[in-house]
């Protein structure tokens, strides 16, 4: 699948074929949704689904296609209908940090992010940074992971914290990384990463 | 060569790679998000399994229908585990599973299982004894010395109630596995720490033969103790592997899951007095604890703990089985249990006897198997934490922010697990170090390259190292910190055998004896004149016509050699300030001082300690398993209500790394848990120091800070 | 999740055309951080998702003679960072800048804060909205540390909303629009402590878009205080918000509005009434927070929550008399 379309404007009774097709949820969606989109359904609304629906996705600067449920998450799209295994799923509810990509120039949980929603959005993961870049060396440097698995998470969270603190205090690293979770105990080694590759990507910038 | 050779660590002053900080070696990797941890695997055709978990804390299952998820398009494989009439013992028991072909069908189609329970009375929580009835079996009463006596005789004694609660291990990477079962062969992918026995655990459950389970991993997620053994989960991967026509079968658990079934650490509750002199000297010693780890009940924690002398004391325990998933080890089994009860008792007697406890533990220190190594802790943690400046009495305290210190002790065995190292040295100068060993972030690549560079005067780069395959020679399970001290004991062993066998290939050339030749600097050289030497390169250029040398160096848990030690000795002091209106405790610093033998890799073995410290401030700010009286259910088996530490959750720590001589004579002794025993004993005790009341359950929530301040407690 | 129809509009118009009557069938998707839960969790089994990230009417902070106007799709991290908002209404911003994950302040949405459902560990394992079983709550006797102190039920669970208690403190009013057109409802009148099963914890119609919130012009102190275990991602334990107009040293009028103790944000006219009139010391701001929780009937685990209310009270007024008017 290549298209790289977004999800096409269609009439939204046609996507019950796709439903049938899928084989589940089929007792759920009942009448009541012909009924009520019988009543409401405008004519103009861009609507995909149920069911699989062609999706691009613009991945690290390359546009990205598969086919896939409104109802995937960026995150199950990345891992597993893709091979973007950066990201991990740990708590897959938006409370852990793992899963953290850029999207929009922003830092985000891919898990509470459906892949459908995602087009049109720059998605920046792990896998676009060079395995040296300024931030991961940074971890390695300070020993800053040990199992290493919030860590790609932790990066990303990261470039999105220096995104919006370049100059970053060691209080604003403790008030800006708070939103991801290491078991091993780790955190003493972050904050000085973080510190220390605020500094190296100003070297770089200004170099 | 009829003598064993010399395998002993080089002295102190002479290494050149043991001692030194290298970065870890997969460092990047992980960092860069390139590792791919097995749950990361993805193959052609692979299937992803979901499971139907009882939603109840006990029941019978009384009919279950998979049909509707059989028809499900997608569903590959459906297996029962629990079928009609199985009693089940707690909420989050498998009943059954699907394979289906993405992981969005898979979890949509358990739902189209139908079960039904016959929901029978359960019993979800252990803290309130009396209330455990028939559930709970007594141990039997241990008594030494007369403790009746002693308590009669006392100028003071304390009497407390302390507890703390199951806590989850909560990997990150949640257990499971690849699998794929074909005929009779089976090819594992699972997330361990012992990837060289994994197959031999699960060969029985699927009547293969262990020589047919093939079983690599490359990097593990995360365990601290509860992921020794391939778990239900790889035999139900395997099950519907074959069922699915050999698929393979990614079967990894859910964060529900993980946090309900995947492992825990038993809870530990005692009533406890001390008795003795004004002086601070301990006479006596009772305690009645109980404790549960699920339905098979719980273990006893050693009493008293360290301090294991006291001579008169009197023991009671009592097992409790709740209807709750089961307990797995966790850093250090039993001991943060028992060094918690043990240290907050002997901070409340400090406090009954009007003793500062720094003066107490240090003056029992006779008690404890190694009094000079604790006494020398117990000061150099005092320094650290500027105990002398910052303690004050209990009742001295004013104010709303309340400071308080407390102290936490810690012992563990360590000593190097069983395992074999292979070392090859080919005719073109290349080295490899292969064993069927895990690295669960520890650093055991890094730390078994150091070995092997060291031994054979090599730089970092000149030796590859593969690990994480069950077809190498065998590891041993990274638990009880008995890693490093196996791994690198085996590797010296390896490198020097190989070694041995280069001299004498090389030893011609130079005109010398093989006994006359070292390895240094890259070079082959007679220990009398190095001007008579050859690179390593030249020498390796003289092996046989076999064109390598390959050793094997065989670690024996009951031979260290010298190599290794166990017997780790720490002391640690919390440094809290407690927010009396709101219960809310902040560490302002955690001070660690942490006997640790011969260290091969210094940051390394920081990391290890400082990672126990704040796995331990996290237990003791946050972490328990909330069990609903009311429906029999975890209520938090999630990160969300289940509360892990974060970045600025931890205070500041300082870690004083022993190294000393006369600690590292005794070889290479494993970091993985004495750091982290004692620091919920020591938050818990400064939190008393602070607000002058002993807050008898962990963990250190406003909920149990406030109860004990405004007179709540049961 | 069960799978479901994904739609896109571009304007509230069409965004309404694709609700529903009736609740369940569809539900409406702006950051995402709780909706996608709840789908996952299939607490909520949509027909159809309805994104309305695409309608450019929802964005955007606008100061104007009316007040201050916060669209829906405001980020928490936006609305932490304007300078009108910090100026004029410091306590909805600090609401805002408290949330301690920098990814759920840059996805959650003003809207979604507001109209996300309870994390009551009983709803979100299925338990429903009441948790009731056979006709009696399983809350009172449950687990129930982190639930409601004020109320007494059928609902035991607190409200959610980081926003809720500073806005109603504002007086700040919610605007809904449905195909038949807007409504305002006070942010007072729209957070409820559903009487059954069947009904919702916000004034909010299924056929309704939240799309602005309006703060009107005034000068007034304000502060919410937060007690939260954790500096990093974690509920507070209770919050207070506070909202004072000044006449000299003295309390002209107040609003005390705290949170995360009742199904609603509770507003406390008790701890309004003790303060009004007098000059914030740490002796009448410790009455007002007596005031407050005067009328608490904690459950058996919760005791605690009522310390921490009323701390919050103090401390927040305490917070507010700092500020220059």
């Amino acid at each position: 699948m290549s298209s790289t379309k977004d999800p096409k404007t269609k009439n939204a009774v046609s996507r019950r074929g796709f439903l049938g097709g899928m084989g589940i949820g089929t007792g759920a969606v009942g009448a009541g949704l012909l009924e009520r989109e019988a009543i409401a359904s405008p004519a103009a609304a861009t609507v995909a689904g149920p069911g699989a629906a062609p999706i691009t996705l613009n991945i690290n600067g390359k546009p990205v296609s598969l086919t896939a449920e409104p109802s995937v998450t960026l995150l199950d799209a990345l891992r597993n209908h893709l091979d973007y295994t950066g990201a991990k799923k740990v708590c897959d509810r938006g409370t852990c940090g793992a899963c953290t990509v850029m999207m929009a120039g922003k830092s985000v949980y891919a898990c509470s992010v459906l892949a459908i929603d995602a087009q049109g959005k720059p998605i920046e993961t792990i896998e676009g940074l060079p395995v040296d870049n300024p931030i991961s060396t940074a971890f390695v440097n300070h020993d800053a992971q040990q199992c290493g698995y919030c860590t790609p998470g932790m990066v990303m969270a990261t470039k999105g914290f220096l995104a919006e603190h370049p100059n970053p205090t060691l209080e604003d690293v403790k008030n800006g990384m708070g939103g991801n979770l290491c078991r091993c105990g780790t955190y003493m080694g972050i904050r000085q990463a973080v510190l220390e590759a605020a500094k190296n990507m100003k070297g770089a910038k200004n170099g | 060569m009829a003598n064993t050779p010399d395998y002993s660590w080089p002295p102190m002053a002479d290494r050149k790679i043991i001692g030194k900080s290298f970065k870890r070696l997969d460092g990047q990797a992980k960092a860069s998000g390139r590792a791919k941890y097995t749950s990361d695997l993805k193959m052609k055709d692979m299937l992803y399994a979901a499971y139907v978990l009882c939603p109840h804390g006990h029941a019978r299952v009384t009919s279950i229908d998979t049909s509707a998820a059989e028809k499900v398009k997608g569903v590959q494989a459906v297996h029962v585990i629990a079928p009609a009439g199985t009693e089940v013992q707690w909420h989050g028991k498998e009943i059954a599973a699907v394979a289906a072909t993405t992981e969005e069908i898979a979890r949509e189609a358990i739902r189209m299982v139908k079960v039904d329970y016959e929901v029978m009375p359960h019993f979800v929580n252990e803290q309130d004894l009396g209330k455990a009835g028939s559930r709970g079996k007594a141990a039997g009463e241990k008594v030494t010395g007369d403790p009746e006596k002693a308590f009669q005789e006392a100028e003071a004694v304390s009497d407390g109630v302390y507890g703390i609660p199951v806590i989850t291990h909560s990997c990150l990477e949640p257990h499971g596995c690849v699998i794929q079962w074909q005929g009779d062969q089976v090819m594992a992918w699972p997330s361990t720490q012992f990837v060289t026995g994994w197959a031999n655990t699960l060969a029985p459950n699927l009547k293969v033969p262990a020589a047919n389970i093939k079983v690599k991993m490359d990097y593990i997620g995360g365990g601290f103790g509860s992921k020794f053994s391939p778990g239900a989960w790889a035999e139900v991967g395997a099950i519907l592997s074959q069922k699915a026509g050999g698929r393979p079968v990614k079967i990894y658990l859910d964060r529900v899951a993980e946090q309900t079934i995947a492992g825990n650490r038993p809870s530990a509750f005692g009533k406890i007095k001390i008795a003795g002199k004004k002086d601070g000297t301990i006479t006596a010693w009772q305690s009645d604890t109980w404790a549960s780890g699920g339905f098979a009940g719980g273990g006893q924690p050693p009493l008293p703990y360290v301090y294991n002398n006291i001579p008169n004391t009197r023991l009671n325990h009592t097992s409790i089985s709740v209807n709750a998933g089961p307990s797995q080890a966790w850093r250090a089994p039993n001991n943060q249990q028992a060094s918690f009860l043990t240290c907050s008792a002997i901070e409340d007697f400090a406090a009954k006897a009007g003793c500062d406890p720094m003066d107490v533990f240090n003056k029992n220190a006779g008690y404890t198997p190694r009094a000079e190594q604790y006494q020398y802790q117990l000061a150099k943690a005092a320094e650290l934490s500027e105990w002398k400046k910052l303690w004050k009495p209990r009742d001295q305290r004013t104010g709303t922010m309340r400071r308080g210190l407390g102290i936490g002790v810690n012992a563990w065995a360590g000593n190097g697990h069983g395992c074999t190292a292979r070392l090859t040295i080919n005719s073109d100068g290349s080295v490899v170090l292969e064993m069927g060993t895990q690295d669960l972030g520890t650093g055991t690549r890094t730390i078994m390259t150091q070995v092997a560079a060291e031994t054979l005067g090599l730089q970092m780069g000149q030796v590859k190292l593969v690990i994480g395959d069950n077809s190498l020679p065998p590891g041993g399970s990274s638990g009880g910190s008995t890693t490093v001290g196996g791994v690198s004991a085996a590797t010296r062993k390896a490198g020097v055998n190989a070694l041995g066998k280069l001299y004498e290939a090389a030893a011609p050339a130079l005109g010398v004896q093989p006994e006359e030749l070292e390895a240094v600097d890259g070079q082959i050289r007679v220990k009398s004149n190095h001007a008579k030497n050859m690179t390593w390169v030249a020498a390796c250029k003289k092996i046989g016509p076999a064109g390598k040398i390959s050793e094997t160096g065989v670690n024996e848990t009951r031979n260290p050699m010298g190599l290794f030690s166990g017997g780790a000795a720490g002391v640690q002091v919390a440094d809290v300030s407690v927010d009396i209106e709101t219960g809310l405790v902040k560490i302002n610093r955690f001070v660690a001082v942490q006997d640790c033998g011969l260290v091969i890799n210094p940051k390394l073995a920081e990391s290890q300690v400082i990672g126990a410290i704040i796995m331990g401030i996290s237990t003791a700010l946050y972490e328990e398993r909330i069990m609903d009286n009311a429906t029999g259910r975890m209520m938090n088996p999630d990160l969300e209500f289940y509360k892990l530490a974060g970045i600025k959750d931890i205070g500041d720590i300082v870690v004083h790394m022993d190294i000393r001589e006369v600690n590292d004579k005794r070889g290479v002794i494993g970091l993985g848990e004495p750091p982290a025993i004692g620091i919920c004993a020591a938050v818990g005790n400064a939190v008393a120091n602070a607000i002058g009341k002993r807050v008898p359950y962990m963990p250190m929530t406003p909920m149990h800070v406030l109860n004990a301040l405004e007179g709540r407690n049961a | 999740m069960q799978s479901f129809e994904y739609a896109n509009p571009a304007t509230v118009q069409e965004a309404v055309g694709l609700l529903s009557a009736k609740w369940g069938e569809a539900d409406v998707l702006a950051g995402g951080t709780d909706l996608i839960s709840l789908m996952k969790d299939h607490l909520h089994t949509p027909k159809r998702v309805v994104n309305i990230k695409n309608i450019k009417e929802l964005e955007g902070i606008q100061k104007t003679a009316a007040g201050i106007r916060i669209g829906a799709l405001v980020t928490m991290d936006e609305l932490a960072k304007n300078a009108d908002v910090k100026a004029s209404a410091k306590s909805l911003s600090d609401a805002a800048a408290a949330i301690p994950s920098p990814q759920i302040r840059h996805m959650g949405t003003v809207g979604g804060d507001l109209c996300q459902r309870p994390r009551c560990w009983y709803y979100r394992q299925g338990f429903g909205l009441l948790a009731m079983k056979d006709g009696k709550s399983l809350v009172p006797d449950g687990a129930n540390q982190y639930h409601a102190i004020f109320g007494s039920g059928p609902a035991y669970f607190v409200s959610a909303s980081s926003l809720g208690p500073a806005l109603i403190a504002l007086g700040a009013k919610i605007k809904l629009v449905s195909a038949k057109g807007p409504r305002e409802v006070a942010a007072a009148s729209f957070f409820v402590s559903p009487a059954n099963e069947t009904s919702r914890e916000i004034a909010l119609h299924p056929d309704e878009i939240l799309t602005e919130i309006l703060i009107p012009p005034a000068t007034v102190k304000s502060a919410t205080y937060e007690v939260r275990q954790k500096e990093a991602l974690d509920w507070p334990l209770a919050t207070a918000s506070v909202t004072l107009t000044m006449r000299g040293n003295t309390v002209a009028s107040a609003k005390v509005v705290l949170g995360h103790v009742a199904a609603k944000p509770w507003d406390s006219a008790e701890a309004a009434k003790a303060i009004t009139g007098k000059a914030i010391t740490a002796d009448t701001a410790e009455a007002a927070g007596k005031a407050a929780v005067a009328s608490a009937s904690p459950l058996s685990q919760n005791a605690y929550k009522v310390t921490l209310a009323r701390v919050a009270v103090k401390r927040a007024l305490l917070e507010a008399a700092k500020q220059k008017a």
